[in-house]
């Protein structure tokens, strides 16, 4: 018969021999194979004191970037809401005032916006929606709470400062993304 | 008995008891931490440095459990059950020779006792498990009292090569026959096999711990079981485990004698002290060998183990005793 992959192995069914039966040799050479990994390097990472490199493009927490002049980006389009399969996002659209103009950019805003963390599968489609390059996701992780209130992430949660120190980078996420777009 | 006879003993008795305890306690600290290494983890790091100090946590968190006795069991023997098991893992340690004059009994039937409350440990279990009212506590109760009746007799007929060889039942005896690097694993390897063999199956150490099986049994004969009673049988375990690989020590391992020293010609009081840490290391190797063994075998089937029992070690155990008989006769 012909083989269907070159990894298929001959099964036999031969008995064991005395050695093999007396499973002492196979269990003394088990232990040595556990005494070998008591040296070995630990793979455990301490997690608060240290903590574990995550790849650029893992997606962790969101935020809602500000562009160049520090004016908000979403325009409460509501296509990041659509696009979640797991209905996490929420928001209420508001309309810019005048003398706004420097803390949003367009004349629609999200007066509220809001991410239920316990919802959200961090899948990444709320980003790919997103007509405004408002919202990523960002290789941080979502801290633990006690309360399920705590998870639901509003705009003060989500929205990176103004400051140039407290500006979240995403550039590498997004040349990742672009390239993937047009290889 | 003379008063100076009854206060050694009693500093004996304490000292001891507080050995065992603390080897028991921090048996449970390295059981984790050995486990961890031979998987590439870290284990408790967190209460004290490396986690020394977890031992004391455990034993916080099992006085601070709700303690909890069903409704139908049988509250007395409930009770009754983990403190039975506590007390003959207790019990075996009186007459352990820990150095030339360091034994609280010298008893000249030290080997007969120590298999004999051994068998006693039985009832613990089976009372706790029975007490429960619970069917897989009695399942498990009687999956442990089945193994553990099996495997003594293995462990008796080993035992009887070694009395043949020092003619002697007394531990004493046996240890001091046994003198510079004249050790009986040397006469006995098959018997110091199978000794070790039986010694894992009665203190129900993996990978004979049938009695708790969590997938079939839920928790064993301790099902039921919680706050400080659970602890205690818990506790016990590694006390006996504790025990057992003394008395290995004893009988195979040259008790504590060790090559190039000889205690009648020192000072008592520093040779007893040299004694009692020769056999408290060869004891605590004896320990980390159990644990290593727990973390690289997986559990038996039951009948599996019934057959191992039954019809490999028992038969191997009397072939040994034979041919000890004809070794002990031909150049006795």
């Amino acid at each position: 018969m012909q083989k269907l992959t070159n990894r298929s192995k001959v099964v036999s069914q031969k008995d064991m021999s005395f050695l093999e039966k007396a499973y002492v040799p196979a269990i003394l050479s088990g232990m040595g194979i556990t005494l070998k990994h008591f040296f070995k390097k630990k793979s455990t990472i301490a997690y608060p004191e240290q903590e574990r490199s995550f790849s650029p493009v893992y997606r962790g927490r969101h935020v809602l970037k500000r562009d160049e002049k520090g004016a908000e980006r979403c325009t409460a389009c509501g296509l990041c809401a659509v696009a979640c399969p797991a209905e996490a996002i929420t928001m209420t659209a508001a309309e810019r005032k005048k003398g706004e103009e420097n803390l949003y950019r367009e004349e629609k805003y999200a007066a509220v916006y809001e991410i239920n963390m316990l919802r959200c599968i961090f899948c990444g489609l709320c980003e790919e929606a997103c007509p405004k390059e408002a919202i990523f996701l960002t290789p941080n992780i979502t801290p633990a709470y006690y309360d399920r209130q705590d998870f639901v992430y509003g705009k003060d949660m989500l929205v990176e400062g103004i400051a140039p120190e407290d500006r979240v980078d995403i550039s590498k996420r997004q040349t990742w993304r672009d390239n993937q777009k047009h290889p | 008995m003379p008063l100076y006879l009854i206060i050694e003993k009693s500093v004996l008795v304490l000292f001891l008891f507080a050995v065992t305890m603390g080897v028991a306690a921090y048996s449970t600290w390295a059981e984790r931490k050995i486990a961890a290494f031979l998987q590439d983890r870290l284990g408790p790091n967190r209460a004290g440095v490396f986690g020394l100090l977890q031992p004391l946590a455990d034993g916080v968190k099992m006085f601070m459990k709700e303690e909890f006795i069903p409704s139908n069991a049988e509250k007395l023997l409930f009770i009754a059950g983990p403190g039975l098991f506590m007390f003959t893992a207790l019990m075996t340690g009186a007459v352990i020779p820990w150095g030339p004059n360091l034994q609280i009994a010298d008893l000249n039937i030290g080997i007969l006792y120590v298999l004999g409350f051994v068998s006693v440990g039985v009832y613990g279990i089976m009372i706790g498990g029975w007490a429960s009212n619970n069917k897989y506590s009695l399942f498990g109760a009687i999956r442990a009292s089945s193994q553990m009746i099996s495997y003594e007799l293995a462990m008796g007929l080993v035992v009887i090569a070694i009395i043949m060889l020092t003619g002697s039942l007394d531990l004493k005896a046996i240890a001091e026959q046994q003198k510079g690097f004249n050790w009986n694993i040397i006469y006995q390897p098959f018997g110091f096999l199978i000794y070790c063999i039986t010694a894992l199956a009665e203190c129900n150490r993996a990978p004979f711990d049938l009695p708790e099986c969590e997938t079939e049994l839920i928790g064993g004969f301790h099902t039921e079981y919680s706050s400080m009673k659970l602890g205690f049988y818990l506790f016990a375990e590694y006390i006996n485990m504790f025990i057992s690989a003394a008395v290995i020590a004893t009988l195979y391992l040259g008790g504590y004698n060790m090559p190039g020293l000889d205690y009648s010609t020192m000072n008592p009081i520093l040779g007893n002290a040299i004694a009692f840490l020769v056999l408290f290391i060869k004891t605590l190797l004896g320990v980390f060998v159990f644990m290593w063994v727990r973390w690289t075998l997986p559990r038996f089937r039951y009948d599996q183990l019934m057959h191992l029992g039954w019809k490999i070690l028992i038969p191997l155990a009397i072939f040994n005793m034979l041919l000890t008989g004809a070794g002990v006769l031909l150049f006795g």
